[in-house]
């Protein structure tokens, strides 16, 4: 791959939402596991200024809505007072084996969707 | 000896009458004293502002509850009492539950006195919830109150209120 193929997949990479999440590798039915998830966001409040001294426009993740086989296990309404690239954990009983959907709403339309398994032994 | 004339002994009065006025305003006996320019001085400045701050709380989570009465308890607002950093502030929060029956908690909010919202976050817990516990990272500008609630779902309201300091502030400088 030539130097600048390499430039614009990384350009694309820095670009697109990163996100990490935590789960236990595998689970057993009725536990209750821990799910952490981090989003990389700026969460910007609408209040601070640049360099130049003019205000940065608020851009905050609003919304995050966590669901296991389309069931709810945790939602969250964010306001600008949760710091950047917003971290939250939680708990959940699991059912069985299945499938997460972590969904991310915001402002200026931001939108961002992430889906996990998790094995159950 | 010199005694002291009238006229130094009745500015001795109003000096000694000024400052225990300034002494019963900060114990938040102001009503009680009478007038006094470092009375109102003191009134001015630290408790009016703290007070303001409380009361704006105080009526979002009354906004919250929407008539219903909060009681404190049951709730464990888990925060550094000393914060270094206002930028970054780990919480975590954390309700003692069976997740069943009335005993569930449906909701978990966060509020503070002193940032420019005082909104910080709103949790739902759903059917699959396997403990009423969440943890974040939160900003706070400034030394303030902050509050952690819980709804169960027999609609019952708890709460727990929090002093912290912080000595680098979120939110005035970059």
């Amino acid at each position: 791959m030539g130097i600048s193929r390499l430039g614009a997949a990384r350009r694309r990479l820095s670009m697109a939402t990163r996100t990490l999440v935590h789960l236990p590798a595998r689970a057993t039915r009725g536990e209750v596991i821990e799910v952490r998830i981090t989003l990389g966001h700026a969460m910007e409040t609408g209040l601070r200024a640049d360099a130049e001294g003019k205000l940065v426009p608020r851009n905050i993740a609003t919304r995050f809505e966590c669901r296991f086989e389309g069931q709810a296990v945790f939602a969250a309404d964010l306001y600008p007072a949760i710091a950047a690239n917003p971290y939250l954990a939680f708990f959940m009983r699991v059912p069985g084996p299945g499938t997460f959907v972590f969904e991310w709403l915001g402002d200026n339309g931001f939108q961002h969707r992430e889906t996990r398994t998790l094995a159950v032994s | 000896m010199h005694r002291p004339t009238n006229t130094f002994r009745a500015e001795r009065r109003r000096l000694l009458a000024s400052s225990g006025a300034a002494l019963l305003a900060k114990a938040g006996m102001a009503p009680l004293v009478q007038g006094g320019a470092v009375a109102l001085l003191a009134l001015a400045c630290r408790p009016a502002l703290a007070d303001t701050a409380d009361e704006a709380l105080a009526a979002a989570v009354r906004q919250w509850a929407a008539g219903r009465p909060v009681q404190e308890g049951r709730v464990v607002f888990d925060i550094a009492p000393l914060v270094e950093n206002g930028h970054v502030v780990p919480v975590t929060v954390r309700v003692p539950s069976a997740m069943a029956g009335a005993d569930r908690v449906e909701e978990i909010a966060l509020f503070n006195a002193r940032n420019p919202q005082r909104e910080v976050a709103r949790f739902q817990l759903g059917p699959l919830a396997g403990r009423a516990e969440v943890a974040t990272r939160i900003r706070l500008a400034t030394s303030q109150q902050a509050v952690a609630l819980a709804r169960f779902a027999d609609g019952s309201l708890w709460s727990h209120h929090v002093e912290v300091v912080v000595t680098l502030a979120a939110c005035v400088e970059e």
